[in-house]
């Protein structure tokens, strides 16, 4: 079996997501993973396949592709199967006056701690930026991280919180 | 004063309860409506004073906050700092709102702090200085807040539940310089607000 990595991209409309879906579904590409979303007026999918090779899938895409309006991409991965989780799961939320190299400037501060972002999102809104990321910090860092996220976030003029991740068991 | 604890009682808190009493809105005069700041505006960031619940600048402050959140659509409350002052000082309506089970009409709460919060549940919250985005925030549906009445300065305990505690929460924490956004609960937890055009 293979495992494909498809991104497609383009201007929203009604429809985008059947189409695709359509397509994989007559090929055998069974959809596994997956996130669908619009951004700014674009619809953004990527998603993980397993099934047919990647040159047939690029192929059936093509069509939808052929007026200009969608982006379609598609490689073959290397599946890694399930990796267990690094570490203490945390939320670290960041707010203010929009400017270049927030997301750069934060994520590094994370990434020097060893923390690993597993789910981040961005917004725009007016001046507002906001960004929201999960990410997986190695046990007993959360503390000395925060007051270096606090720096960081000082110098770019905005505000951080970091705060432990609560899961509902239900 | 006798030191005699009401044992006979079997809840805490139900004596500790000291309610609005008489205070109303109209003892605290004519409001004026002020503008409402946004994010980035960095005073919703900084901590607010303490205030003196009996100053006359408290009490102007106080009507002016109830006077804009009456011509604010949908607004159950409001706090200095989204009129620009970085103050301890809000005010909360939640009365006629479809999710809420106790209220306390309106009223305003100097320096208020939150004694005692239970029964945390997550729910969708809007600010009027985040105009654009919705947020999915874990509060407390059972809450205990103690604060001072403009005016006479008088300290009241408050008990309360579901969206009137929520909406008090939301308040306290624009007087400790924080928004919904700072307790959004995950990456997918923060949605641009639907506007229909």
């Amino acid at each position: 079996m293979n495992e494909l990595a498809i991104t497609v991209i383009g201007r929203d409309r009604p429809g985008i997501v059947a189409d695709v879906a359509e397509v994989l579904a007559r090929l055998g590409a069974n959809l596994t993973d997956s996130t669908m979303t619009r951004l700014r007026g674009h619809f953004a999918m990527t998603l993980i396949c397993v099934g047919p090779a990647a040159a047939e899938v690029e192929t059936a895409l093509a069509p939808l592709a052929a007026d200009g309006q969608l982006l379609a991409t598609v490689r073959a991965v290397t599946p890694d199967g399930e990796t267990a989780p690094a570490g203490e799961p945390y939320v670290m939320a960041v707010h203010g006056a929009d400017r270049m190299g927030i997301v750069a400037a934060m994520t590094r501060v994370l990434a020097e701690a060893g923390g690993n972002v597993t789910d981040l999102s961005t917004r725009l809104a007016g001046t507002l930026y906001v960004v929201v990321a999960e990410v997986e910090l190695p046990p007993g860092t959360a503390d000395a991280l925060g007051g270096r996220l606090a720096e960081a976030a000082a110098g770019l003029g905005v505000e951080v919180t970091l705060r432990p991740a609560e899961p509902d068991l239900l | 004063m006798s030191g005699a604890p009401d044992v006979s009682n079997p809840d805490p808190q139900a004596d500790a309860y000291v309610g609005l009493g008489d205070w109303a809105p109209e003892t605290l005069g004519a409001g004026r409506v002020i503008p409402v700041v946004s994010a980035p505006d960095p005073v919703l960031s900084r901590p607010g004073e303490e205030v003196d619940p009996t100053a006359d600048e408290t009490v102007q402050l106080a009507a002016d906050l109830i006077a804009t959140m009456r011509v604010s659509p949908g607004c159950v409350g409001l706090a200095a700092p989204q009129v620009g002052v970085s103050a301890q000082l809000f005010a909360v309506d939640v009365t006629g709102h479809p999710k809420t089970v106790t209220g306390h009409g309106v009223f305003v709460l100097c320096n208020a702090r939150v004694v005692e919060a239970t029964r945390w549940k997550a729910g969708r919250e809007g600010c009027m200085s985040v105009p654009d985005l919705t947020g999915d925030v874990k509060r407390a549906s059972r809450l205990v807040v103690e604060g001072a009445l403009p005016g006479s300065g008088e300290t009241v305990r408050l008990v309360t539940d579901g969206f009137e505690a929520r909406a008090l929460q939301h308040e306290i924490d624009h007087c400790a310089g924080l928004l919904f956004l700072d307790r959004v609960a995950g990456a997918h937890a923060i949605y641009q607000r639907k506007v229909y055009l």
